[in-house]
């Protein structure tokens, strides 16, 4: 007899044991059930994290590894060749982190984006009346997303690095953009310049997108005011935007010694990992894609049809919006596989959280169990955000049911 | 009722058995002649002259034959080796977590690696120092003339410290490039996306002589940092560090004593001089205060030779490394090879 049944036979004994009252339901005598075997679990996991924690304590002290996070404070002593926010090599190992961090946000990022545009116009072609442009549409996705993503990285890397050419032959591209086998230099801002300072700049167009992007999204406004208010705030974007480009002071990058200065390098490695996660992702995107648009009922696009409207209405006031349903969830998905398989980069280089951070940091430290926690720890939480968002968003777009 | 005390007594189990297991840690010995085999953690198999991985599956190098050697002295074969690649990434985290028995794959001996990670160089085997392999064209005839330059080298290497404190102390500009292995370093030297390649000399030395154009690159005069080689082990272990570094002074001892590999068989047997006695086993008992035969550095000298042939073989100038052997000679010769007595 296990423990939960003989709680309950005495709970049963007790009840009848007093006068007359109604015995405990068999409902809630289920639910004492799963929850004591619940609760068991529950113990018996949180018992073996414990064991295992101070298993590892243990045996970092029997061998006497140093541990502990006292390490981010202490200077790193290593150069990073891409760096978002300054990093030299005084700097500590907990700056190293960030510096590893923002490049894998940013890296991410704009992969996630740039997927989510190919693979839209990839599913929609795949859909296409036009029977060639759907068989390329094909084509593309059946030939990338069954080629592993460690090589395409690879094959990007390389084409890249020896397609290019060298640093003294760059392109130069009207005289302010240089492209070369180390990468795309671009001009950069010199400081001072500028009637704010660049970071409020950067503050008020990032608020100002914003703004647009909720404009765009709230459903309840009625649609000429909700048009308004977003064209008024695109143009209040473009203005921003021009006013910065031309106040800024751009420094033109020169070829001095062996490499260009007073420019901004997108790095070679930055370039091939976008471009393989964003081809590569985009495939299965056009298929979510499809999915979504296929699962929008026919009688919707007859009835627009009958309606007079004509296709590209159709698709873009009719079938996406409901398309949208089926579309975010799997979408989801592909933007948490997206952020891990980032982590590629170590392969090529390009200096993100595992390679500056699990690689060069743990080895120059040997603080393996809190690195690797903390890199865990962060793939976690990215992914989480990832996820907290696209479920937020699938709620603002979410069909309102009438 | 039934499952929980299972667990408990799961976990009970896995306690106790836990703690035999990291009582027995410290003895490599007893695990090595039980597994009847050692491991040893060697390069990716591209560092010509000290770990090479053929196209037949054959290891070769110096560092491999230490690692005979050492198979050779406690095992009687110098085949019962199981050579385990790794990246440099993974290979203290694969010492010290008992993965590996040792690791002969040109890890650089420092202070923090010594002191903090628990790590131990029993012996240094080569002593190198850093330096920078360059296209010609360049035209750069010293590494102080590298300001602004963009420097391939290995992530999470004493390389990479070294390269950012001499850039920092000649308070010169670089971009490093960070590739996880020298064939990635050496394929983007060459394709221009590094101006410059900064290893181990004698690392430098080697690749550059497997270059399709080798004549086009040049390792420059300077060097940057001591980079002193050894085996390493975990630091616990006092029985087997003593093996590891009298593996290595068997091979020293025999070059100081002229003994090589063709006429091991002979000295052991005819040799009057006592301290060829006693290395070779003739006499005395030196093996078994090791916790080995006796006749362990015979069985050492018999399969690899002597410092000198060793050398010769991987990295000397007939060799494909072409290297002279500069500081890694014998004292007595003006080198830095010493050895303990046998005595």
């Amino acid at each position: 007899m296990s423990l939960a049944e003989t709680l309950e036979s005495r709970v049963d004994a007790s009840s009848e044991g007093r006068t007359g009252r109604p015995r405990i339901s068999p409902r809630l005598r289920r639910n004492l059930g799963s929850i004591f075997w619940q609760g068991c679990t529950l113990i018996a996991v949180v018992a073996l994290l414990a064991f295992l924690g101070h298993n590892i304590a243990l045996n970092l002290k029997a061998r006497g590894l140093a541990s502990g996070f006292d390490f981010l404070s202490k200077e790193a002593g290593f150069a990073i060749g891409f760096s978002l926010i300054p990093f030299t090599e005084t700097d500590t190992y907990g700056r190293a982190f960030v510096v590893g961090l923002l490049n894998t946000i940013f890296v991410a990022f704009v992969s996630m984006i740039l997927a989510t545009v190919l693979g839209t116009i990839i599913g929609v072609a795949r859909v296409s009346k036009h029977p060639p442009t759907a068989a390329a549409a094909l084509v593309y996705i059946e030939a990338l997303r069954n080629i592993p993503l460690l090589l395409q990285v690879l094959f990007w890397q390389q084409l890249l690095i020896n397609g290019l050419p060298s640093v003294r032959q760059s392109l130069n591209l009207g005289g302010w953009v240089f492209l070369n086998n180390r990468g795309l230099v671009l001009p950069d801002i010199s400081a001072g310049a500028l009637p704010v300072p660049p970071s409020l700049m950067a503050a008020i167009m990032a608020a100002t997108l914003i703004g647009l992007i909720v404009t765009a999204l709230r459903r309840a406004e009625p649609s000429r005011r909700r048009r308004a208010a977003f064209w008024g705030l695109g143009a209040v974007l473009a203005l921003e935007i021009l006013l910065a480009t031309l106040t800024v002071d751009w420094s033109r990058p020169v070829l001095t010694g062996f490499n260009f200065r007073n420019g901004v390098v997108l790095i070679p490695e930055f370039v091939a990992l976008v471009v393989a996660l964003t081809i590569y992702n985009a495939a299965f995107i056009a298929e979510i894609v499809r999915a979504g648009i296929e699962s929008v009922n026919k009688g919707q696009r007859e009835a627009a049809a009958a309606l007079g409207l004509p296709p590209r209405l159709t698709m873009r006031l009719i079938v996406l919006p409901q398309a949208m349903r089926v579309v975010i969830p799997p979408l989801a998905n592909q933007y948490s596989h997206l952020l891990k398989a980032s982590s590629l980069a170590t392969v090529i280089g390009y200096p993100d959280l595992v390679n500056v951070f699990l690689g060069t940091t743990l080895n120059q430290t040997g603080r393996a169990i809190e690195i690797v926690t903390m890199t865990m720890a962060v793939y976690l939480v990215l992914s989480a955000l990832v996820a907290g968002f696209t479920s937020w968003f699938n709620a603002r777009v979410a069909l309102v049911e009438r | 009722m039934r499952v929980g005390s299972v667990i408990i007594a799961a976990l009970a189990g896995a306690a106790v058995s836990t703690a035999s297991a990291s009582a027995a840690e410290d003895d490599t010995l007893k695990a090595i002649k039980q597994r009847g085999e050692v491991t040893c953690g060697v390069s990716t198999g591209a560092t010509v002259g000290m770990s090479t991985l053929d196209d037949k599956g054959n290891w070769a190098g110096l560092e491999v034959d230490f690692c005979r050697a050492l198979a050779a002295a406690i095992l009687e074969s110098p085949e019962k080796v199981k050579f385990v690649p790794l990246e440099f990434k993974n290979a203290f985290a694969a010492l010290t977590s008992s993965s590996v028995d040792l690791l002969a794959r040109s890890a650089t001996w420092t202070y923090s690696r010594d002191a903090e990670m628990k790590l131990e160089w029993p012996v240094v085997y080569i002593y190198d120092g850093q330096g920078f392999l360059v296209r010609k064209a360049l035209g750069v005839k010293s590494a102080k003339e590298l300001d602004g330059a963009s420097i391939c080298v290995s992530g999470g290497t004493t390389t990479e410290l070294n390269l950012a404190d001499y850039f920092r102390t000649n308070n010169l500009k670089y971009t490093p490039i960070v590739a996880n292995s020298r064939e990635q370093n050496l394929a983007n030297l060459e394709a221009g996306r590094c101006d410059a390649y900064s290893n181990e000399r004698g690392g430098l030395a080697a690749n550059r002589a497997a270059l399709p154009k080798a004549d086009e690159y040049v390792v420059l005069p300077d060097v940057i940092s001591k980079e002193p080689l050894g085996p390493v082990i975990r630091q616990d272990d006092p029985k087997f560090r003593d093996i590891v570094a009298w593996t290595f002074y068997a091979w020293v001892l025999a070059e100081e004593f002229g003994i090589t590999k063709a006429n091991v068989a002979n000295e052991a047997a005819n040799s009057k001089n006592p301290e060829v006695q006693r290395l070779l086993g003739k006499t005395g008992d030196f093996g078994a205060k090791l916790g080995l035969a006796n006749d362990w550095a015979a069985r050492v000298i018999a399969t690899t030779g002597n410092y000198g042939e060793i050398y010769e073989r991987n990295l000397g100038t007939g060799s494909k490394v072409n290297l002279t052997r500069g500081q890694n000679e014998l004292w007595s010769k003006g080198g830095l090879l010493y050895a303990p007595p046998m005595r």
